[in-house]
């Protein structure tokens, strides 16, 4: 098997997860920067619509390495898929697979479900209810928990701050709630 | 909730995760080397399908250890590495000390925490995957991202009613 055919194969945690926990000191060394994803929306916000709101005005072009950031994590996902795409479907849990064949998710050529998050989706009520009613709690909750996956269960924990542990115990919850108790009957739509 | 006139004050507050502690001024081309931080970490994200709805709906289910894995040992690696930064006083490219905010604790990370916990199980990505989703080609989740920044800003707007 050569390199790049090596590198083509899903990658395993303990490859993964070290290399994104080194992202930490990364952007400390390189500038001073607290790693964290969710205050790039918060920028964005404050950049094109401030509407005067003061959450908003600050001099949001100081924190644009974020930004720079952000748009390099898109382009990390085009790279990825253009030349280390994996040609084999996604592989899924027997269970989770036989479940989700229920709602009529079956393809997995994609790291999203294509049959439920595709454009003609959006008109529907499951569409609307997965991306755009989902995108809204991820962009309102990261905010009013002071932060997402990145700057709370990495960086807070790596800088063993408990109101991070908090946040992240209420990440865990409301997932848990949602994926088992009420995903369930939004899929069945 | 009171106006603030100093904003800096604000960006800096304990609801700022990305705090830019440099308190250095760069040309924009500084902001290059975050721009390549950026693309390895989303080709780390894409192939560790850590950008996945499925992963995310195994580990909600307990079906797969995969997320719990990288979560875990990345919180190793980065603990270890903030402890080693303070331990040596390691100093940043540019011989600034490296400075850490403690996190203060306000009921927005218990009832914040919850929602976006509803938001990550149903779309099956946090902020930093929904950029990597996008790149991968699935155009759509763009209105995922966009309806993210739309329940940013009105948490901006609705901020003084909510309880912290």
């Amino acid at each position: 098997m050569n390199i790049l055919e090596f590198l083509k194969q899903p990658w395993p945690w303990y490859v993964a997860g070290p290399l994104i926990g080194l992202t930490v000191p990364a952007l400390l060394i390189l500038g001073n920067k607290s790693f964290g994803i969710s205050s790039s929306l918060r920028h964005i916000c404050a950049a094109c619509l401030p509407a005067n709101i003061p959450f908003f005005k600050y001099d949001w072009k100081k924190e644009a390495w974020n930004l720079f950031f952000v748009f390099g994590i898109l382009m990390g996902g085009a790279i990825a898929t253009g030349l280390l795409s994996n040609p084999k479907p996604v592989e899924v849990n027997p269970k989770l697979a036989a479940e989700l064949a229920g709602y009529g998710i079956t393809n997995y050529d994609n790291l999203i479900p294509q049959d439920i998050m595709n454009w003609p989706a959006l008109l529907t009520l499951k569409g609307f209810l997965l991306m755009v009613v989902g995108g809204f709690l991820v962009g309102f909750g990261t905010r009013y928990a002071g932060g997402c996956t990145s700057g709370h269960a990495i960086m807070g924990l790596s800088n063993l701050q408990w109101p991070s542990l908090v946040a992240t115990i209420c990440f865990m919850i409301g997932g848990f709630i949602m994926a088992n108790l009420i995903l369930p009957h939004i899929l069945f739509l | 909730m009171k106006q603030h006139t100093n904003t800096d004050f604000e960006t800096r507050s304990l609801d700022a995760v990305c705090v830019n502690e440099s308190q250095l001024t760069h040309k924009w081309y500084h902001n290059i080397k975050y721009l390549v931080v950026g693309v390895l970490f989303g080709i780390v994200f894409v192939k560790s399908e850590v950008v996945s709805w499925f992963r995310i709906q195994e580990m909600f289910r307990l079906q797969s250890f995969q997320m719990y894995g990288i979560i875990g040992s990345a919180i190793v690696v980065g603990m270890t590495s903030i402890w080693l930064i303070k331990k040596f006083d390691i100093k940043t490219i540019y011989g600034e000390s490296i400075v850490f905010h403690p996190k203060t604790f306000n009921k927005g990370q218990i009832f914040g925490g919850l929602l976006f916990g509803f938001g990550w199980a149903i779309t099956g990505a946090c902020p930093g995957p929904l950029f990597a989703q996008i790149g991968t080609g699935a155009t759509v989740i763009s209105v995922t991202l966009v309806s993210a920044i739309a329940g940013t800003w009105v948490y901006g707007l609705l901020r003084g009613r909510l309880p912290h």
